[in-house]
């Protein structure tokens, strides 16, 4: 546990902007250990950009970097994400 | 539409001689935590630090080995990408020409690598000839782990990503292997000044 | 989704540390309990900090309450506590959240475990029960250093009853003659206080990183299915 650490609540309206889609509810699976969870149940660090990692394994599922109204979303560690549209 | 100007709202801000600050920055004395990931917490007696990859013989140092080798106190400008700048930070560090000293190698890359995974890329130029430490105290204390303590990299002429908090080590190489960062969308190299923060400035 | 104007209607202080600023905003699409905004102030250099808050108050036409703690070394909360006054105005985006959310409708048991301002997200799922009339069976466990320091205090004295139960603890000082808790929430607290897992309430957890953490925890020793228990992090940046 990182007393930083938040979770992907904190990010959901930047998610919403760059998905169209709300995202908390969004569920992602982890291409290494494979666990599936909720958006809102990510652990998110504010570094350069944000991070989201997974619960389980730490693993860098997601990546954003924003320069206004450009924005980079890299999936490095997602191996599937489901979302409701 | 313009973003509405909210009546007194200034931030936490200092003024700064601008020669000092590169564009787009704002002055801060606090010193924000970002992190990418978990603070590992790494015990003394587990870390070590190495220098491998495109060199004659790899080395590494115990943590004890690593205090006793010559270091200096330093005083710098860091500026993070994400618009905040420290002015006269001061770090206790082993310079990464020490660690470098008598290294045969035709690399001119480098990556830091550090617990929890993160990386970052550097040419070898720009962590030679005095630019780089491996720092291990900040303002007279030793490093703090959500600094990146045991140890972190500094390399405050470009954007303080480039300093890897946790580092490990330096691997070196012929090519260029752009770290966490580079490759999800921060610029490859980083310079302040000409304010290269993401891909394409 | 936009950023849009926000309007101070008023600003209510609720305890020494904690305001409640009322806003008007045009165009608001209404919200659901458990939902947040982000909010952005921009100085005259341009300068822009941003925050996420969640939403105290239930929908009602273009009115979103915030209610915000003032952080000792904050950038933002100080400023939107000690400076704003009816017509000034910031900008908002939102409302935004979907999974930390919960509606009369789903109905309990229901356990709602918050750590200081941590309240605001379950206070607002707490009036919206209310506001719907449901008398689903809902529990407050709720953490604060002092009575002083307990927000919304006297409305949650005025709405327990008809299904609603609220538990406090009070971590730092208490007042003289105080039976209840003094101590941080624990498995044993929990399991006092709260609905046996048996029972499959849903639980929401909320407050900053460490408490949520140490909570979540200990329901899940407690037998609570994880999937049953939302949390939302507040984290140093207030959001």
């Amino acid at each position: 546990m990182d007393p930083l650490m938040l979770d992907g609540n904190a990010i959901a309206g930047l998610l919403q902007e760059v998905f169209a889609v709300e995202m908390t509810t969004a569920i992602g699976t982890c291409n290494t250990c494979g666990a599936a969870d909720r958006v809102g149940a990510l652990r998110v660090f504010r570094g350069a950009g944000i991070v989201m990692r997974c619960p389980h394994c730490d693993n860098a599922l997601v990546t954003i970097v924003e320069d206004g109204p450009r924005v980079w979303i890299g999936f490095a560690g997602i191996r599937t994400l489901q979302v409701t549209i | 539409m313009p973003p509405i100007i909210s009546r007194g709202f200034r931030g936490r801000r200092d003024d700064a001689p601008s020669d000092r600050v590169p564009p787009g920055q704002y002055v801060t004395r606090d010193f924000p935590v970002l992190s990418a990931g978990p603070t590992p917490h790494r015990q003394l007696e587990q870390w070590d630090f190495s220098i491998g990859g495109e060199v004659d013989e790899p080395r590494r140092w115990t943590w004890e080995q690593f205090r006793a080798l010559p270091s200096e106190e330093v005083t710098v400008d860091i500026h993070c990408v994400t618009k905040w700048s420290k002015l006269d930070t001061v770090w206790q560090g082993v310079s990464v020409d020490t660690l470098l000293d008598g290294v045969e190698t035709a690399a001119e890359y480098v990556v830091s690598f550090c617990d929890g995974g993160y990386t970052t890329n550097l040419p070898l130029d720009d962590v030679t000839g005095g630019k780089a430490w491996v720092a291990f105290a900040y303002d007279g204390e030793p490093l703090e782990p959500e600094h990146g303590g045991p140890a972190r990299m500094l390399v405050p002429h470009l954007y303080f990503w480039k300093s890897a908090k946790w580092v490990r080590g330096l691997r070196l190489s012929a090519t260029d292997e752009p770290g966490f960062w580079e490759v999800n969308g921060y610029h490859n190299y980083g310079d302040p000044w000409q304010e290269q923060r993401y891909w394409g400035d | 989704m936009t950023w849009r104007v926000a309007e101070v209607v008023k600003v209510v202080p609720e305890t020494p540390r904690v305001k409640t600023i009322a806003f008007d905003v045009p165009g608001w699409p209404g919200h659901r309990a458990g939902q947040h905004v982000d909010v952005r102030l921009t100085a005259e250099d341009g300068y822009q900090a941003q925050r996420s808050y969640s939403i105290a108050s239930v929908p009602d036409g273009t009115r979103v309450d915030l209610t915000i703690e003032r952080l000792q070394d904050g950038e933002v909360s100080p400023y939107l506590t000690d400076e704003l006054r009816p017509g000034d105005r910031i900008e908002l985006r939102g409302p935004v959240g979907g999974w930390f959310v919960w509606e009369p409708a789903q109905g309990g048991p229901l356990l709602l475990v918050a750590g200081g301002s941590g309240v605001v997200p379950l206070m607002a799922m707490i009036r919206a029960r209310t506001a719907a009339g449901s008398n689903a069976d809902t529990r407050l466990l709720f953490s604060s250093r002092s009575w002083e320091d307990v927000i919304y205090r006297d409305e949650l004295e005025r709405l327990r009853g008809d299904g609603l139960t609220v538990v406090h603890t009070l971590t730092r000082s208490q007042p003289s003659g105080w039976t209840g808790y003094a101590r941080r929430v624990d498995a044993e607290m929990l399991a006092e206080v709260g609905p046996s897992p048996t029972e499959l309430p849903r639980v929401y957890v909320c407050g900053p990183t460490p408490y949520v953490e140490a909570v979540a925890e200990a329901l899940v020793q407690l037998g609570h299915e994880p999937h049953r228990v939302k949390t939302e992090r507040f984290g140093p940046t207030g959001g």
